[in-house]
């Protein structure tokens, strides 16, 4: 195996934090591929620039999506790189492994792979950083036999990814492990052989903390929420006091509602006007806690920049109650991937798409009335479009007002 | 070895087989959980049982022997129960009180950092870089590796007003979590495409590459059956390259660093937030990107001193005023920072209610 000369990145073996330099070499001492994957990234530094060919297509027989290929520019320098390509595995909910299950999935990648990994990629796979045409498939019967499959990549529903939920945390409103376990089954299809008109992402938050930061980076973010009240234990409220937390300062006053008292005694919250920010439960964990009917809302439409700019998600199912086996949330899913698949030109987002096409569409299609907890003001302009149907049914209400000599807006 | 028979459309494995038992009793039934150090929790159900977490620094590109380590130490102190997070830390998951000081002894011992809880600096959630992308304006790792080796201490004890999240993407398709967290680098390009029009026929769909630009630079060019590139409406994106291989983007002298601050996915107090755009253009570097990481050293350590308590980096900058935060942190206000495409008239001030 050929040694490379690496002084750039040896720098990046220094200092405190792990180094992702010495995991590469770790993999490279007994690994072709890795090895020649270090002094490719070498290289890099010291030009400046990335060598991996554009694009790539490969994959397994059956799907069509779930490895990224990639190919070296300058894989006569380092043909242990000359293919490089990315298997996506689908991680367990909430990434909970035992020692077992990694060390499978560990000795069949070194049979065939790189050795390296990403311990994860940004939407949950369990990523398999480089590996050779010719063993993906043998890659797959491998991992499949053992009860893994692959993730997901293209045009198609990728990997749903969710946070710890109930498993390790008081907070959680609905099962997010469960409920993304389920949907990952359920669309296999989706995820499998892409279908739509560009990707399209589940991430299921527990609550307002959003620990999987699904309202920034999912089509479909599902964000636990109740309808209960927040349950006070005074006394631990007083022990948050004694231990010096200035309870106006920290809680009372930076409650975005403004519906928390506090009189030196005792908190009181007027659960009416709560928005269930998440900031006095979070900051006294042993004193408050949701309570009462669970659910999530759902949000659609985020993004990254490209190509119209970036997307939060945004409100359209104020609440939904989430239990299996989640027929209601099934059916809204397929409603809204048949407006988009309808609607969207190639490579749009569904969240574009709601843009070009307005609200009014989508909700329509999907059953959905129009509530003002999906918008943060309404419109400033005066550019509204009507319908015959529209004035009809104002007229209509007008009518009834004359009749009855009573105003109803 | 025979290779075994291949199965499709079986999804991942049932979660359930992979929890602690301490989990599967107490699942949904956790009542509070307190933070310990910067890289231990406990959570306590309403059963009175109590799990203990210990998390520990990872570079996210991990060797399987590495992973295996993780294994041994689960199997030494946690019954081999494991997780990774959100930002691709790993979680030791310990049941038995007896094993939490034990565990913590030997991840010192071997050199694996605890940290990342509560109000400091956790994992940087970032991409491939130019270890694997082919659209990569930078090298993720590295930035994170020189970052993070200068914040260490944010990581393992000292705490902030709130927690502060950094991230890092190597072009501006930004996967992961730039365009919302408190401080983050995005990779840029600075020039024009050039455009290999000899190939363009054989490897590029046209209306693909036109619907690709944000800001219709790209037409149709009949005469070499290519199109061409206005360079008065092309701001360098290189989602043309992305659908086009002959469009050629990158640029080892140009390609640069942006950062972006202020942005959020939480909901608590105030609601999510992108991140601004404060510094347009850092050289790359490499092996060390020594602006770009003094760059938001600073800006942490203004954050540090004049937030308020739970405050994060956009709650303190939208209290202060933009104008403030430029003020204090002594970084030069460049028109690049003035909207200019899809949020502009949300951006500019209409009123004349501004700080000198």
């Amino acid at each position: 195996m050929k040694k490379h000369s690496t002084p750039l990145i040896d720098e990046l073996e220094k200092g405190p934090w792990p180094s992702f330099v010495t995991e590469m070499k770790k993999a490279g001492k007994n690994n072709e591929m890795a090895n020649d994957a270090v002094g490719h990234l070498e290289k890099c530094y010291s030009t400046k620039i990335g060598y991996w060919k554009h694009g790539g297509i490969v994959g397994v027989l059956g799907y069509g999506g779930g490895v990224i290929g990639r190919y070296s520019e300058i894989g006569d320098e380092f043909p242990g790189v000359a293919h490089f390509h990315t298997v996506r595995l689908n991680q367990p909910s909430a990434f909970f492994y035992t020692s077992k299950a990694l060390r499978e999935i560990c000795d069949i990648w070194d049979k065939y792979g790189s050795g390296l990994t990403n311990m994860h990629g940004s939407t949950g796979d369990l990523v398999l950083l480089g590996t050779k045409t010719a063993v993906l498939e043998d890659i797959f019967a491998e991992y499949s036999s053992r009860g893994w499959d692959l993730g997901s990549s293209g045009s198609a529903l990728r990997t749903p990814s969710c946070c710890v939920g109930p498993a390790r945390c008081e907070w959680a409103n609905y099962d997010t492990l469960g409920l993304n376990y389920a949907l990952t089954q359920e669309f296999q299809d989706e995820m499998h052989r892409p279908s739509f008109s560009y990707k399209f992402k589940f991430k299921l938050s527990g609550c307002a903390c959003d620990c999987v930061a699904s309202l920034a980076r999912s089509d479909m973010s599902i964000i636990g929420t109740w309808k209960g009240v927040i349950k006070i234990d005074q006394a631990e409220v007083q022990n948050y006091a004694k231990k010096g937390m200035d309870i106006n300062a920290e809680i009372v006053n930076m409650c975005p509602t403004q519906c928390i008292s506090y009189n030196g005694k005792e908190m009181k919250i007027d659960n009416a006007e709560c928005s269930r920010c998440m900031h006095c439960i979070a900051k006294m964990t042993k004193a408050l806690r949701p309570s009462g009917e669970r659910g999530a809302t759902i949000c659609i439409g985020s993004k990254a920049p490209i190509v119209v700019g970036s997307l939060l998600s945004w409100v359209v199912v104020p609440f939904i109650k989430l239990e299996p086996p989640y027929t209601e949330l099934k059916e809204l899913i397929r409603k809204i991937w048949d407006w988009w698949d309808e609607n969207a030109k190639p490579r749009e987002r569904i969240g574009e798409v709601i843009e070009m096409k307005g609200m009014r569409s989508f909700l329509e299609a999907i059953g959905v009335p129009p509530m003002p907890q999906q918008i943060k003001e309404p419109r400033k302009d005066p550019f509204m479009f009507y319908t015959d149907e529209d004035i009809a049914s104002y007229k209509a209400k007008e009518a009834e007002e004359k009749k009855t000599g009573k105003y109803k807006f | 070895m025979a290779v075994p028979q291949r199965k499709t459309d079986i999804g991942p494995p049932n979660f359930e087989q992979f929890l602690p038992p301490v989990i599967k009793k107490n699942y949904g039934k956790w009542k509070y959980h307190e933070v310990l150090t910067p890289g231990a929790m406990v959570h306590v159900a309403e059963s009175g049982d109590k799990l203990w977490t210990v998390r520990v620094a990872s570079p996210r590109i991990l060797a399987t022997d590495t992973i295996r380590e993780h294994c041994d130490i689960a199997e030494k102190y946690c019954d081999g129960h494991l997780r990774y997070t959100t930002r691709n830390n790993v979680e030791f998951l310990v049941s038995d009180e007896k094993k939490l000081e034990p565990i913590k002894k030997e991840l010192a011992a071997r050199g694996f950092k605890m940290g990342g809880i509560g109000y400091g600096i956790s994992n940087v959630v970032h991409t491939q870089g130019w270890v694997h992308c082919h659209g990569a304006a930078t090298d993720a790792s590295g930035i994170v590796k020189s970052m993070m080796d200068e914040l260490m201490e944010y990581f393992e004890s000292k705490r902030l007003p709130n927690k502060l999240r950094l991230a890092v993407a190597c072009c501006v398709n930004m996967c992961g979590a730039v365009h919302c967290s408190d401080i983050a680098i995005v990779a840029v390009h600075t020039k024009i495409p050039d455009i290999a029009h000899e190939n363009f026929k054989n490897m590029c769909e046209l209306p693909t590459v036109i619907g690709s630009c944000p800001t219709r630079a790209i037409s149709p060019d009949p005469a070499q059956k290519s199109v061409k590139i206005n360079p008065d409406k092309c701001m360098y994106c290189g989602n043309c390259f992305t659908v086009c291989p002959p469009i050629n983007i990158k640029n080892p002298e140009r390609d640069g660093i942006a950062i972006v601050i202020g942005g959020k996915v939480s909901s608590l107090r105030t609601n999510p937030k992108f991140s601004k755009l404060v510094i347009p253009y850092i050289s790359n570097e490499p092996p060390r990107w020594p602006k770009v990481v003094a760059a938001v050293k600073h800006i942490v350590d203004v954050y540090a001193a004049n937030a308020r308590k739970h405050e994060r980096v956009g709650e303190w900058i939208e209290r202060i005023g933009w104008e403030r935060f430029f003020s204090l942190t002594g970084i030069e206000f460049t028109v690049h920072s003035i909207d200019d495409f899809t949020f502009m008239r949300d951006t500019l001030r209409t009123s004349p209610a501004f700080k000198w």
